[in-house]
């Protein structure tokens, strides 16, 4: 019997990856797991070891369970309304119209923006009595609105900004797509009398399925990811009102220097970005048609 | 035999004449600093000069100036190095963070490196309010530098046009009620298109809660950190009153207020009274096309308001050299002239009782009596809120304000909340 010999050149090539992997991605999501079962360490003493004390902290917590209720609406709100409108805004940009290049140069620019710069300017939008949108309402004799300064609207407010943000990126994906469907589908439908509505749904919508289940699972991530634009605008207010779980999960890290317990809010947040991933391969992919 | 000892006297000479160059040439000490910038204005500019001014008087020190971004980037930033076992040797942080830099053991006591007699004096020459929240535990922590007080800022042109006097700001709350009142302008539609006032109520709304507590004999904190009395009637009845603007007498919009769109506020017209820091002074001055006033914040039982802003703080695990040298330039910068000269450039007030008594300053106090105003202030000042783990128990109080001013929570049910959250948090340092 020979044993398989043993080559470092496959280790060697994979080297590169396998460095940035664990050093990224494996040993931080460990670590963090870790962490979160120990106090966290004061004045150069050692963590001492606490089980589970963070996790029963978690559930007595209410800014967290506030913090992650507003991000499922946030998904809720983000989702649905910004694949809807890349859709649309790819239809439309894909047709034959004059300007279309400048239409799609502006449909992409908010992806382009630094989302600091962006939700500066978006903060003077949402101003009481002098702001953008107060300027418009107010010329249409609408009453004037607190957006940010309210706990029923901020989250709207939040998501609102959100989709802008998101939707032209989205519509890259989706235009490239709609470019691979082949014109004579087009023409066969016309053929057999099939509307505009029934050709979209019929045809072109589900020749889009992998596409838009490609962005749902980026949108879901970026509804987890995305808060830069909390930092700036509310910083989680009005009585975290606008919170995000991973707005909540820097405050506790670096507000309030509690390492530990943000690595057990960091280990919920692991958890439900893993239940995302398990949905896509395992279930979604499946009854996705790939061409 | 007679090798070995001509060869350890040839390395003994070699690593004397090694050991001694340093010595002779004076290697400079290289020292870093993170500073913030939290109002308008080119601070960057005037900290680079100040560097290299002392740079050329002290050619034996060298310093690193980093821009650190807010004052919150720059205690992550700080504390970050200094977990990573690189700290600054000197950081410009809040005052208020002095009880999180001195349970993580990240800085030393000023008075450990300043030993001298004259070094004493110098510490003991600050205004008493500042000093406040730079000293616990009978050890002094942090000097003052960028000190600031919370001050009321009014139109004059809007004060004329409502027939108030355009030259005497209102001193009392009821003063103030009434005045805006007068301020606040309605349009055809129903919309107010002027607010009588604004007191801003996003991120540092423990800090201007101060500004009404204080006058209502009421302090929210001891001295060790350890308790707060976020829940005693006068702060409840100062919570009503802010509370009472909006939803009773009508003169500031409803809901939280943005802290940093607040001056735009005024800049526009928008609000005829403001509340913010001295630290907007110079932006004020420099963009205001209309004539205005600064005012100590209204009194209630007497005049009062918190400090703030940030102080110098020497950090652990630093050489004693560069310690020294870092107080060097501690003491240099703050200098009655260079507290004066900081004090114009950006409108922070001045530290030092003998700052004002410079040249320099008399002169800006004649152009500008309203720089002023935040000294006369200090008498009647008490320390920022500042406790043990304290970004956690402002927090409480800061949502609860906000739950408070939204509408969501009486002011007395949201100051026993708050006050609960702080038993809970503050527990293990008592």
């Amino acid at each position: 019997m020979k044993r398989p010999e043993f080559s470092f050149t496959p280790w060697l090539l994979l080297l590169p990856a396998m460095v940035l992997l664990i050093g990224f991605t494996h040993y931080p999501a460990v670590a963090t797991i870790w962490h979160s079962f120990f106090a966290t360490p004061k004045g150069g003493n050692p963590a001492p070891f606490v089980g589970l004390e963070n996790y029963a902290l978690m559930i007595d917590d209410p800014v967290f369970w506030q913090a992650l209720t507003n991000n499922l609406w946030f998904a809720l709100g983000t989702i649905p309304l910004s694949i809807a409108l890349a859709i649309l805004m790819a239809l439309w940009v894909n047709d034959r119209l004059a300007g279309r290049g400048f239409l799609r140069l502006a449909y992409f620019t908010p992806t382009v923006l630094p989302m600091i710069a962006v939700a500066n300017i978006w903060l003077f939008f949402y101003t009481p009595q002098y702001g953008l949108l107060e300027q418009i309402t107010q010329a249409l004799g609408f009453p004037s609105h607190n957006w940010l300064g309210n706990p029923d609207t901020v989250l709207g407010a939040m998501i609102v900004v959100a989709i802008w943000k998101e939707a032209g990126f989205f519509m890259i994906f989706y235009l490239a797509a709609l470019q691979q469907i082949s014109p004579t589908l087009a023409e066969a439908a016309g053929l057999e009398g099939a509307s505009r509505w029934q050709y979209f749904w019929r045809v072109q919508f589900a020749l889009l399925m992998p596409t838009t289940l490609f962005v749902l699972i980026n949108a879901l991530i970026n509804s987890f990811r995305l808060v830069d634009h909390i930092f700036v605008m509310t910083k989680g207010g009005p009585n975290n009102a606008s919170s995000l779980l991973l707005y909540y999960i820097y405050e506790v890290g670096f507000s309030f220097w509690d390492s530990a317990y943000a690595a057990a809010l960091t280990v919920v947040l692991l958890i439900v970005l893993g239940l995302v991933a398990i949905v896509k391969f395992r279930i979604l992919d499946r009854r996705t048609h790939y061409q | 035999m007679r090798r070995f000892v001509l060869k350890s006297m040839v390395t003994l000479a070699v690593a004397a004449a090694l050991g001694s160059a340093p010595a002779l040439a004076a290697d400079p000490v290289e020292i870093s600093l993170y500073y913030p910038v939290a109002v308008g204005g080119p601070v960057t500019k005037t900290i680079d000069t100040m560097v290299s001014d002392f740079e050329k008087e002290n050619p034996d020190i060298k310093i690193k100036a980093v821009y650190a971004g807010t004052y919150q980037e720059s205690i992550v930033k700080a504390l970050t190095a200094y977990k990573s076992g690189t700290p600054p040797t000197l950081a410009v942080l809040l005052s208020t963070d002095l009880f999180t830099l001195i349970d993580e053991d990240a800085i030393v006591p000023i008075d450990s490196v300043a030993t001298a007699p004259a070094d004493k004096e110098w510490i003991g020459g600050f205004y008493k309010a500042f000093m406040e929240n730079s000293q616990t535990q009978g050890k002094t922590w942090g000097i003052p530098f960028q000190r600031s007080t919370i001050v009321m800022f009014w139109n004059k042109s809007l004060f004329k046009e409502a027939g108030l006097d355009p030259e005497q700001g209102p001193k009392t709350w009821e003063e103030t009620v009434a005045a805006a009142k007068k301020l606040t302008k309605t349009d055809a539609n129903g919309n107010v298109s002027q607010w009588g006032i604004k007191i801003p109520s996003t991120g540092f709304a423990y800090w201007i809660f101060q500004g009404m507590t204080t006058p209502n004999d009421t302090i929210l904190m001891n001295g060790d950190g350890t308790q707060t009395y976020f829940n005693k009637p006068g702060a409840v009845e100062a919570l009503q009153n802010w509370v009472d603007l909006s939803a009773k007498h009508k003169v500031m919009p409803g809901g939280v207020i943005e802290w940093g769109t607040t001056p735009k506020d005024f800049l526009e017209q928008k609000a005829a009274m403001v509340w913010t820091t001295t630290g907007n002074l110079t932006n004020l001055r420099a963009n205001a096309s209309f004539p205005f006033g600064v005012a100590m914040l209204p009194a209630i039982k007497h005049p009062g308001s918190p400090t703030g802003g940030g102080n110098f703080y020497l950090f652990n695990k630093t050489s004693p050299e560069q310690q020294k040298a870092a107080l060097k330039f501690v003491r240099w910068s703050t200098e009655p002239q260079r507290a004066a000269q900081w004090s114009i450039a950006t409108g922070y007030v001045a530290t030092r009782p003998d700052a004002w008594e410079t040249p320099e300053m008399k002169k800006y106090l004649q152009d500008v009596p309203a720089a002023g105003v935040a000294r006369d202030q200090l008498q009647y000042s008490v320390a920022e809120l500042s406790t043990h783990d304290n970004q956690r128990v402002t927090k409480a109080l800061n949502d609860n304000i906000q739950a408070a001013l939204s509408g969501t929570k009486t002011p007395q049910a949201a100051l026993d909340d708050a006050q609960k959250d702080a038993d809970r948090i503050l527990r293990r340092f008592r």
